[in-house]
């Protein structure tokens, strides 16, 4: 069992509901793709490169003032259920953690977080920095993540081309290497059904979504990622901007829409809330997705203030210890348990009893 | 509002250039502003690319032309062929093996092939390439022509000329 205390917040001073927006957003994380000179990329590299790359990276860090007593997750020599832990909590990719069904994670696999930093080591690209922010905090989450890719370049000789900026195993993410997303939770634009048009019309301004796990991940509770699509011929700044325009935007659209909700349906609005709420509350058994989806009517309401004394904390912290990995670890059961959902179910009551 | 270049078509992009000390802004639709060699970003959306931004990511490199496919990166050995199969690069030469195929790409996918954003010199090394300094000085003039800063940037064209 890994021992996430070592993380002195557990790698999840994200979810505090602290940030700004903090109830439509839950988290904004930036990360920049690296590569290192002299070694294959993911595609070509022998294990001897990999554990090269990981031995570079970790010297490097240790030699660094920003990254400096990083905890070290080697992913590669970890059981399935604590790789799973760490994905749930958005501090490793699937790919990296290797839990696509068959796969394994690829020797040197590795995780390396200080703070609000965290390196992925021997994902796609040999080093995927991060950084993670509560709320919607685009510029705080580059400032600490800039800092620390400046001295691992130092530290480190980077794959960099004057015309196609900073290499990448994928030419979508050559240039910069910059990916941007924010976690925001959109239950009114779904429920006035203007969701389709804003999702297209990010497509028109160079953006994209994705579900609650980033890449290939499926649009459970309401919540989307949404992120650029496009990481050359724009300057860190011009990116980071651009997004950020749009997403405030998208944050207005959301919140008029729940205004427009509350006018024309007050009733409706809130025998949805009171619902999800009196299921969450008294359910005897909950699978995740019905967990989520109950959750984010919860989260609705809670933004509106129709429940009162219920945080957007408590419900931040309910979405990442429901999960199956984190719910099997703090309960003391396997991840296949067939009585996970009754478990699940006893978790929320007992948290929500607590609240209210 | 009609293309300025045309009169026909509904512009989708406004361009604006530095002539003379002056700001000029062009309105123009997607086609003359191809021809004036600007990326428009409309076209990549149009296209069947916009579905293929997100397929690269699952390997799907299918626009790259076969007749090109034995050509052979010298350092991991990787073809144009494992890429376009893969969707992924074998190393950072691959960059310089691909050249010209990979800079049509990099276009197709981002609307431009040029990196505009924070330089890198490694450890060690020397900077000694004026094309990035040529680069960074045209990215900071563009900037202050965007912010109306036109005592910086005359100052900004004047070391452009020397060093071009």
């Amino acid at each position: 069992m890994i021992d996430l205390s070592l993380l002195p917040d557990g790698g999840m001073s994200w979810l505090d509901a602290s940030g700004p927006k903090g109830s439509v957003v839950l988290s904004t994380r930036i990360r920049l793709a690296r590569n290192l000179q002299g070694y294959a990329f993911s595609q070509r590299a022998q294990d001897a490169d990999r554990s090269g790359v990981l031995t570079r990276v970790e010297e490097a860090v240790a030699a660094s003032e920003r990254l400096t007593g990083a905890v070290t997750f080697r992913l590669d020599q970890m059981e399935r259920p604590d790789r799973q832990l760490l994905h749930e909590r958005h501090l490793v990719s699937k790919e990296l953690a290797g839990l696509d069904r068959e796969a394994r994670p690829r020797p040197g696999a590795a995780l390396l977080v200080r703070g609000p930093v965290g390196v992925m080591v021997n994902e796609e690209d040999h080093i995927r920095l991060h950084g993670m922010r509560s709320g919607f905090a685009l510029e705080e989450a580059y400032v600490d993540l800039e800092a620390a890719d400046a001295e691992l370049g130092r530290l480190l000789p980077f794959a960099f081309h004057p015309e196609f900026g900073y290499l990448t195993s994928c030419p979508t993410n050559a240039g910069t290497g910059l990916r941007a997303s924010v976690l925001i939770h959109l239950p009114g634009l779904v429920l006035t059904k203007e969701i389709g048009k804003v999702l297209q019309g990010l497509s028109q301004v160079g953006l994209t979504f994705r579900g609650l796990y980033g890449e290939g991940s499926e649009v459970v509770g309401n919540f989307f990622q949404l992120s650029n699509q496009t990481t050359l011929g724009k300057s860190e700044e011009e990116l980071l901007d651009h997004l950020g325009k749009i997403v405030r935007q998208v944050i207005e659209y959301e919140e008029q829409a729940r205004e427009k909700l509350l006018e024309s349906a007050p009733t409706e609005v809130a025998d949805k809330t009171w619902r999800a709420y009196g299921l969450l509350r008294h359910a005897r058994r909950l699978s995740f997705e019905e967990t989520m989806n109950l959750l984010s009517g919860v989260r609705l309401g809670a933004g509106l203030n129709l429940i009162p004394g219920l945080s957007v904390y408590t419900l931040n912290k309910l979405l990442i210890f429901t999960q199956p990995a984190h719910l099997a670890v703090l309960e003391s059961r396997t991840t296949g348990d067939p009585e996970l959902p009754t478990v699940r179910a006893t978790y929320v009551r007992r948290i929500l009893e607590a609240e209210a | 509002m009609l293309c300025d270049s045309c009169k026909e078509r509904e512009a989708v992009i406004n361009l604006t250039q530095v002539e003379h000390d002056s700001k000029v802004t062009l309105h123009l639709c997607e086609q003359c502003a191809q021809a004036k060699g600007v990326e428009t970003g409309v076209s990549v959306l149009k296209s069947p690319l916009g579905g293929f931004i997100t397929a690269m990511g699952k390997g799907a490199t299918s626009l790259l032309p076969t007749a090109a496919d034995g050509l052979r990166c010298a350092t991991c050995g990787a073809t144009l062929k494992d890429f376009r199969e893969s969707g992924r690069l074998g190393c950072a030469q691959c960059y310089e093996a691909f050249d010209s195929h990979l800079r049509d790409l990099l276009r197709r996918l981002h609307g431009s092939s040029q990196h505009v954003g924070e330089g890198y010199v490694a450890p060690g090394a020397v900077d000694t390439d004026p094309r990035r300094r040529l680069l960074d000085l045209k990215e900071q003039l563009r900037r202050a022509v965007e912010n109306e800063n036109f005592e910086l940037a005359a100052d900004l064209r004047d070391r452009i000329r020397v060093l071009e």
